[in-house]
């Protein structure tokens, strides 16, 4: 039985690791929330995103979090245009088409990727990349620190939009009543885009938030993609406060996971939380009743 | 009765390839674009049939060649026994999966996620435990005879997946054609419904789900006797339960012969890119993607609904020449 002085860190460094997760959600339950889509090209657009914050540091020289007032806009424009123009058209009003067409999408994404940047894992190398900070005892990454700061802010950024402006208020009526809107004259399919790239701005982000703390290959997206779902039906799909707790206790979940049981082993327990929520409580914790 | 005439008419042409194909390569093809076609019609029960969209079914065709390759190399299991073990252990897999999922109403979105995570946790356990070999994987040793379940020559692998095809294709025309077809069917196109006329949801989507997982099964069977090798991310990874689903979308989900359809689709594509750009990586499954896309957008009910309207007019015209006689 390892001792308090293992077992501290470790929970410690989960609840970073956790922060990033949850960025990574926290586009993902925005998208289940308003569209009921389960987004499946989500982890291969956070894969673009990571390859545009590392081209802007290795071709320009521009620093991950100077990269935040440029990534994030350039993926809402992607995810705007991706829902207007390709994935609004294919769901026929079915929901499994949406999720055959982001499957596809992600299928495309990832393998031109593939082509284009080569299998090559790649870092960058910042002069805080392995700057740590002391808190109860243990060291954790500067970079780690500050992700978990920014998903914190972005989750109040988002609440703050969906709660105050008209934006959020057009996004959550479309999100209850979709032919009510559209009777009261908002244009729905704008709606749905800007939600859609909303969501795939916050992957923006998390790839500069996560990049000077990992890195990037065609195949990165795919660790994120099961973790991210099962952050959201835990945390209940639509929440973003959820998503916060959910990835923390993912983050947690893994940490102690590989303490006890190893690295390889230790990511059953997140799988096993999946599909145990997915069967006993599809609604989360904190969902509410679909 | 015409289906089944025609499922036996198109088998024996493609039985006839052997003897017409002289080069092993294209041999090759041909055994690939069956044992897709298997694989597109196992998720075809379910997915097209039954309307459950599982995006994890590398779980039972993993299973099926775990099954038969471990069962040989540890504990020297004769394959032909592991074949039958590994048709079985498949369907067992698949009985917990459904019964896990369906007891509690699981259904669309949902469903697809937790068979995804179904998969990706044997994929863990696989890559954990000793028996399979773990990350290294496992190495079937090459032995070549009729006992062993290896063949020298691949004209008798042809046969070898062309049986366990027409065998699944038998049992999608059985289900076309039965109450127990019509039942799924009924509770594809509405759960509520169904229910109300009586049909046992549960009980039909337990019979759709392992049967698709005990040919799913067969088909790891099969590639694990034909390439002898695997490991974690060949047997559970996402390219299996991929393929799985796009051939009979492609093709053409809950018609008989959509996977074989979708099947010599992507084999006919995946050449020609491979022609094309010489092999580059990624380029051919980039395809498959856009293929995806494409298909769901334009032509949900893929080629076999192309097919079926082509002959719908036909059909139309021969009513309109049969009337101008009468």
């Amino acid at each position: 039985m390892p001792d308090l002085a293992i077992i501290i860190p470790s929970v410690l460094n989960g609840i970073t690791t956790g922060a990033l997760y949850a960025l990574v959600a926290l586009g993902l339950t925005l998208i289940y929330g308003v569209l009921h889509i389960i987004n499946f090209a989500h982890g291969a657009l956070l894969m673009l995103g990571l390859y545009a914050v590392y081209y802007l540091k290795a071709r320009f020289g521009i620093d991950p979090y100077l990269a935040l007032l440029i990534v994030p806009p350039a993926m809402f424009a992607l995810g705007y245009a991706l829902q207007r123009g390709i994935i609004g058209r294919a769901s026929h009003g079915r929901d499994e088409n949406i999720l055959l067409v982001t499957l596809g999408l992600a299928i495309v994404i990832e393998n031109l990727s593939l082509f284009f940047f080569r299998s090559d894992t790649r870092i960058i190398d910042t002069p805080y990349s392995f700057e740590t900070v002391e808190i109860l005892g243990a060291f954790l990454p500067l970079p780690k620190v500050v992700a978990f700061a920014g998903a914190i802010v972005t989750a109040a950024l988002l609440w703050l939009v969906m709660a105050r402006t008209d934006l959020g208020r057009a996004i959550r009526a479309v999100a209850k009543e979709k032919k009510g809107t559209a009777l009261v004259g908002i244009d729905t399919d704008h709606v749905y885009a800007m939600s859609y790239g909303l969501g795939i701005a916050c992957l923006g982000v998390a790839a500069c938030l996560l990049l000077p703390s990992y890195y990037v290959n065609p195949q990165v997206g795919h660790g994120f993609v099961l973790i991210a779902f099962t952050i959201v039906v835990l945390g209940g799909m639509g929440s973003f406060v959820g998503a916060l707790i959910g990835g923390f206790v993912i983050g947690v979940v893994e940490a102690m996971g590989g303490l006890f049981l190893g690295e390889s082993l230790g990511q059953i327990g997140i799988f096993a939380i999946f599909i145990l929520v997915l069967i006993f409580r599809p609604t989360g914790l904190l969902g509410h009743r679909v | 009765m015409r289906s089944l005439l025609l499922l036996f008419a198109v088998f024996l042409v493609i039985g006839a390839a052997p003897v017409l194909v002289v080069s092993e390569f294209w041999l090759d093809v041909i055994i690939m674009t069956l044992y897709a076609a298997l694989l597109g019609q196992a998720w075809n029960i379910l997915g097209g049939y039954g309307g459950q969209f599982s995006f994890g079914h590398a779980a039972y065709f993993g299973t099926g060649a775990y099954t038969v390759a471990v069962l040989q190399v540890q504990f020297g299991v004769n394959p032909w026994i592991g074949l039958v073990a590994g048709a079985l252990t498949a369907g067992a897999v698949a009985a917990f999966i459904g019964f896990s999922t369906f007891r509690y109403g699981l259904r669309g979105s949902y469903f697809a996620l937790v068979t995804l995570a179904f998969a990706e946790v044997l994929r863990i356990l696989s890559n954990s435990v000793e028996v399979t070999g773990a990350g290294v994987g496992i190495l079937i040793p090459l032995e070549r005879s009729l006992a062993n379940l290896q063949f020298a020559s691949k004209t008798s692998y042809f046969w070898l997946i062309w049986t366990m095809t027409l065998a699944a294709f038998l049992v999608v025309w059985w289900i076309g054609n039965s109450r127990f077809g019509a039942r799924l069917m009924a509770v594809r196109d509405n759960e509520e419904a169904a229910r109300a006329l009586g049909v046992d949801a549960f009980r039909v989507k337990m019979g759709a789900i392992v049967l698709s997982g005990v040919f799913s099964g067969l088909a790891g069977v099969f590639y694990a006797q034909y390439l002898l090798y695997l490991d974690p991310s060949i047997a559970y990874g996402p390219a299996v339960s991929i393929e799985s689903l796009l051939v009979p979308i492609i093709g053409g989900m809950g018609t008989l012969f959509g996977p074989l359809l979708g099947a010599a689709a992507i084999h006919a594509v995946s050449e020609f890119t491979s022609e094309v750009t010489g092999d580059a990586p990624g380029i051919s499954l980039a395809v498959y993607g856009a293929l995806l896309v494409v298909m769901v957008t334009f032509m949900p009910r893929g080629l076999a609904g192309l097919v079926g309207r082509l002959g719908a007019r036909r059909g139309a015209r021969a009513l309109a020449v049969e009337r101008r006689h009468a």
